[in-house]
């Protein structure tokens, strides 16, 4: 999004006043397979843990994780970009939940 | 006039020139589609073919979606054109909402790759018209991630409309309900994991893909 150019004598100050700057956000996107829909690499997974000697290891999922970061006027609004993007792409809402973590950028 | 077949290509499609040279082995013409044009080219019916459209990469299908192609392949069947998503291409439907469900990793986690045998369960498709219900067809499968899944209530929905219309007579990865493809409710688009291209000549062990294409043609 570019900023909107201001014209004419007004001073730097007076126009960061009302025109908020940008915040970089960082994302991290933990995509799981939801509840209840089977998860055959977790189940693969679980099967060969006995075989490697580790015992008493149960209910194993394999999810994926995207971090990226965003520019938004501020934490609601990159919250809502974010939502948007990952129903609308970074999962497949038939067979996948998202846990999104959002925190200012250091 | 025979018909023309748009053959939609991303990059990594590998099954579209299959799907050539079946189409022409029956007496049509096919068009090749980039995924970046938005035109048809003037295409009768549209193909989604196989392959790994942009690696696969997030999940099969989900970059595809967003290709200009797809909108346009879309719009074509709102209009009620015929339009089939082969292996991949069934992927690329089902993430673009043309298709309900979703086809996750084999159960199993296996890569499945030989012949298949499935059970005409509706002659009601672009892909049917040809056979009838109960009719086994030797159609060959290649895929990582067709194991069909859909809420419950999408299932009832595709048994109630009688939109599967294909099933395995043995799963070989764990689909629900053994189901190898499905259509849409307006019943002009079709999604299956198997590959009716790969199965029109003598040498390829099967010619049974003959009769869904020749169905997909006769209503080009």
């Amino acid at each position: 999004m570019g900023r909107t150019r201001v014209t004419g004598p007004v001073s730097p100050v007076a126009g960061r006043l009302w025109q908020s700057e940008p915040m970089t956000f960082s994302v991290q996107v933990d995509v799981q397979l939801r509840a209840g829909v089977a998860d055959p690499q977790g189940s693969t997974i679980e099967r060969s843990l006995p075989a490697l000697g580790f015992e008493g290891v149960s209910d194993v999922r394999v999810g994926k994780s995207v971090r990226f970061a965003i520019d938004a006027a501020d934490q609601a609004a990159a919250e809502a970009t974010v939502d948007q993007l990952c129903q609308r792409f970074l999962t497949n809402p038939v067979i996948e939940d998202a846990q999104i973590t959002i925190e200012p950028a250091s | 006039m025979a018909p023309t077949v748009g053959v939609v290509q991303f990059p990594g499609t590998n099954c579209e020139f299959d799907v050539v040279e079946a189409v022409a082995s029956l007496g049509a013409e096919s068009v090749i589609l980039w995924h970046q044009e938005a035109d048809l080219g003037g295409a009768d019916a549209v193909v989604v073919p196989g392959g790994f459209a942009h690696g696969d990469y997030l999940r099969p299908g989900a970059i595809a979606r967003f290709s200009p192609v797809m909108e346009s392949v879309a719009a074509f069947a709102a209009q009620g054109r015929p339009v089939v998503g082969i292996c991949n291409g069934f992927q690329v439907l089902t993430e673009a909402g043309l298709l309900p469900g979703a086809l996750q990793k084999n159960a199993g986690l296996k890569f499945r790759c030989g012949m298949t045998e499935l059970r005409v369960e509706s002659v009601d498709s672009p892909l049917t018209s040809r056979l009838a219900v109960g009719d086994v067809v030797r159609i060959p499968i290649n895929h990582f991630e067709g194991n069909y899944t859909c809420s419950d209530e999408d299932l009832a929905r595709l048994r109630d409309e009688d939109r599967i219309v294909f099933t395995y007579v043995d799963n070989p990865n764990g689909s629900m309900g053994d189901i190898a493809g499905i259509c849409n409710a307006a019943r002009n688009v079709v999604g299956l994991m198997p590959h009716p291209e790969r199965a029109c000549h003598d040498l390829l062990g099967s010619t049974d893909g003959r009769l869904l294409l020749g169905s997909f043609l006769d209503v080009a």
